[in-house]
């Protein structure tokens, strides 16, 4: 436990330190001598903001989309199923998580393709935004599915009967009984599909097409233009962002009913 | 957990020690050669004798210059020269010069193919030794326009064997582009017929592209050398750059996934190199390539020992391979541009039965070498000789490019 955190927290600390440092221009070498200068670059040119408000929009979007799938289904596998069919569901929802991750993203390149399976269908986003956003709600999907099946089990069935015992109607008992009490799980679900958006960056290089997110200029500018103290300093950023949300999720008392 | 805050303090204490064992000063460089850029290379020792090989080397390469077989098993010239020399190779590829700079860092490789624009920052960050080309048997046959060059030697040091030389080229699909262009226009033009399916090369020495067709497109720029940009000029063609934007499908620097993209129909024109067409064609897609009238950007390679070599003998002896009349001419042959050696050619006729590749790409001809833009490391001394004005460098380059693509 001791090393775990010396090391884990030794590595991030000596990351975050080189976001004081500089590069050489020409050589790429670095240069250890404190300075604000990629923090003052950051703040300053407006493409990083562009960047990094794009990406919280995607997070939160994918967040939103894997909510709204995953419900239904578990939904489906936590009260309706019969718990033989519980159990293979179990299994189908957790199939994909065997797969590479590289092997879903090229396989979805291929699907969005002007000329791939879903053309044939008439809708091809082709490589872009919209892309992203499905080629990530899908690889997150499971994520979500898990922990809100987990959460609606704990939901006991006689609370749903005494709903519609009280005249209710469906949606008024989705909405006023099953979210709240779905609600950490939901939460829980979403500190995954956002966290893992934030900071991806091999998706977006795969069905993106020119689109930047903020995992992928952390990485074109440590592995391509050789400038790990940018890199790091911008990798402060989605650490900040996920500071920020934990600090709401655990004001909101979700986590504790976990 | 019996004492939490101590376990917490002693956790950040360990913590707080790596970091504060990380600091420490610069690289303090030595002594050395200045090289007409204006830096000092750093003293690194050159081999001054061959010893025995030490019977592995690890080589980085750009995609299509050391095959090995895996790619295609009749395309393989890297198993020959492991049983001559017993040099067992792994070859690793890189998509852009950056990444090649970046990873030779790392101390893992022994040789890389090094463009212009990665060979001075190489040698300038004491990551690769100058190379005795007296050991090298091979480079006697190197075409002279090739030796002692800016962008390989320093002060008449050579740092590398030339491997060839070849342009970034007009790649398109003729059952779509119609009628063929022959200009970068259909590239850069707001109004382009082909919006939304244009594949641009995904690195900052793009750039240079777009400054070439402003040379020729707003001549009052004033632009002479499309790597001497001061900050207006950047300017314009980050201007350009970012119009072409709204049309791209995608930036490459994966050879795989342009290949992939050129032949499903997600991109019908962009840059690309002989290589990837000659993929394509092999997969019996329509694909044609050009180098437009208004000239190119290209890359001349060199292949470069690193300093923190762990084989360098293997590395010599790989070098005089691949720099001889056949490693080059397989590899040259293959990748598709014009081979260093000139004995090159007269292998690529007999083995490969084609008497007319070297004409084709120009082989021998150093006025038509002259004619392509290298890939060249901008630096704030103008390449143009522009003494009055300070010319933007590869950082600002690199910052340009992440603002061009949003």
């Amino acid at each position: 436990m001791l090393w775990l955190g010396v090391a884990y927290l030794g590595a991030l600390g000596a990351l975050f330190l080189a976001a004081f440092w500089t590069t050489d221009e020409f050589t790429g070498n670095l240069v250890k001598v404190f300075t604000l200068e990629n923090f003052r670059q950051l703040v300053e040119l407006p493409v990083y903001r562009t960047i990094t408000l794009r990406t919280l929009g995607i997070a939160a979007l994918v967040t939103v989309v894997d909510a709204a799938l995953a419900l239904p289904v578990a939904f489906y596998m936590a009260k309706v199923a019969r718990p033989g069919l519980q159990r293979l569901l179990v299994i189908a929802v957790l199939m994909p998580l065997w797969a590479s991750y590289l092997v879903k993203a090229y396989a979805w390149r291929g699907m969005l393709s002007k000329s791939g399976p879903l053309s044939w269908l008439g809708i091809s986003p082709g490589y872009g935004l919209t892309g992203l956003v499905i080629t990530l709600a899908y690889l997150w999907l499971p994520y979500m599915i898990l922990p809100v099946y987990a959460g609606l089990q704990k939901l006991p069935d006689s609370l749903l009967e005494a709903s519609s015992d009280l005249g209710a109607p469906a949606l008024t008992t989705f909405r006023r009984v099953v979210l709240p009490s779905v609600f950490p799980a939901l939460v829980a679900g979403s500190i995954f599909t956002f966290s893992l958006t934030m900071g991806d960056y091999i998706a977006v290089k795969i069905v993106g097409g020119p689109t930047q997110m903020l995992g992928n200029v952390v990485a074109d500018n440590y592995g391509v233009a050789n400038n790990l103290p940018f890199a790091a300093a911008f990798a402060v950023v989605p650490v900040l962002v996920m500071i920020a949300y934990l600090g709401a999720v655990r004001r909101t008392g979700a986590l504790e009913n976990l | 957990m019996k004492h939490p805050r101590t376990l917490a303090v002693l956790a950040a204490a360990g913590a707080l020690a790596l970091v504060v064992a990380g600091c420490g000063s610069s690289d303090s460089g030595g002594d050395g050669k200045k090289s007409a850029a204006g830096f000092t290379a750093p003293d690194v020792p050159m081999a001054k004798k061959l010893g025995t090989k030490e019977g592995a080397v690890s080589i980085l390469a750009w995609p299509g210059y050391a095959e090995d077989g895996t790619n295609d098993p009749k395309t393989d010239w890297v198993s020959p020269f492991e049983k001559a020399t017993g040099c067992q190779a792994t070859v690793k590829y890189f998509g852009t010069s950056d990444e090649a700079v970046n990873l030779i860092k790392t101390g893992d490789y022994d040789v890389v193919s090094a463009s212009g624009d990665a060979t001075l920052r190489l040698i300038a960050g004491g990551d690769v030794a100058p190379v005795n080309t007296d050991l090298l048997t091979s480079y006697a046959d190197i075409r002279s326009f090739l030796k002692d060059q800016p962008y390989n030697s320093v002060d008449g040091q050579m740092y590398g064997m030339p491997q060839g030389w070849g342009a970034n080229l007009l790649t398109y699909n003729p059952d779509v582009v119609k009628p063929a262009p022959t200009s970068w226009s259909v590239m850069f033009d707001a109004s382009s017929p082909y919006a939304g399916k244009i594949t641009p090369y995904d690195s900052p020495i793009y750039i240079a592209d777009a400054a070439l067709y402003l040379m020729n497109t707003k001549p009052d720029l004033g632009i002479k050398n499309p790597y001497a940009l001061d900050q207006d000029q950047l300017t314009a063609a980050t201007d350009l750059l970012k119009t072409q934007r709204g049309q791209v499908s995608e930036y490459w620097s994966d050879y795989l996934k342009q290949q992939q993209a050129l032949e499903s129909g997600d991109s019908v024109v962009g840059t690309s190199w002989q290589f990837i067409v000659n993929l394509i064609e092999a997969d019996k897609k329509p694909v044609e390539a050009l180098l437009p009238d208004e000239g190119s950007t290209g890359w001349s390679d060199t292949w470069m020992v690193a300093a923190k070599s762990k084989h360098p003998n293997c590395a010599y002896a790989w070098l005089d391979y691949i720099g001889g009349p056949d490693g080059n001419a397989a590899s040259a042959y293959y990748f598709g541009e014009a081979p260093a050696n000139a004995k090159a050619c007269d292998v690529i006729a007999t083995t490969d039965k084609d008497a007319t590749f070297c004409d084709t790409f120009h082989a021998a001809d150093e006025a038509y070498a002259k004619k392509i833009w290298y890939w060249t490391t901008p630096v704030s001394a103008c390449l143009d000789g522009r003494t009055n004005v300070k010319c933007t460098t590869y950082a600002d380059w690199t910052r340009a490019w992440t603002e061009i693509k949003g």
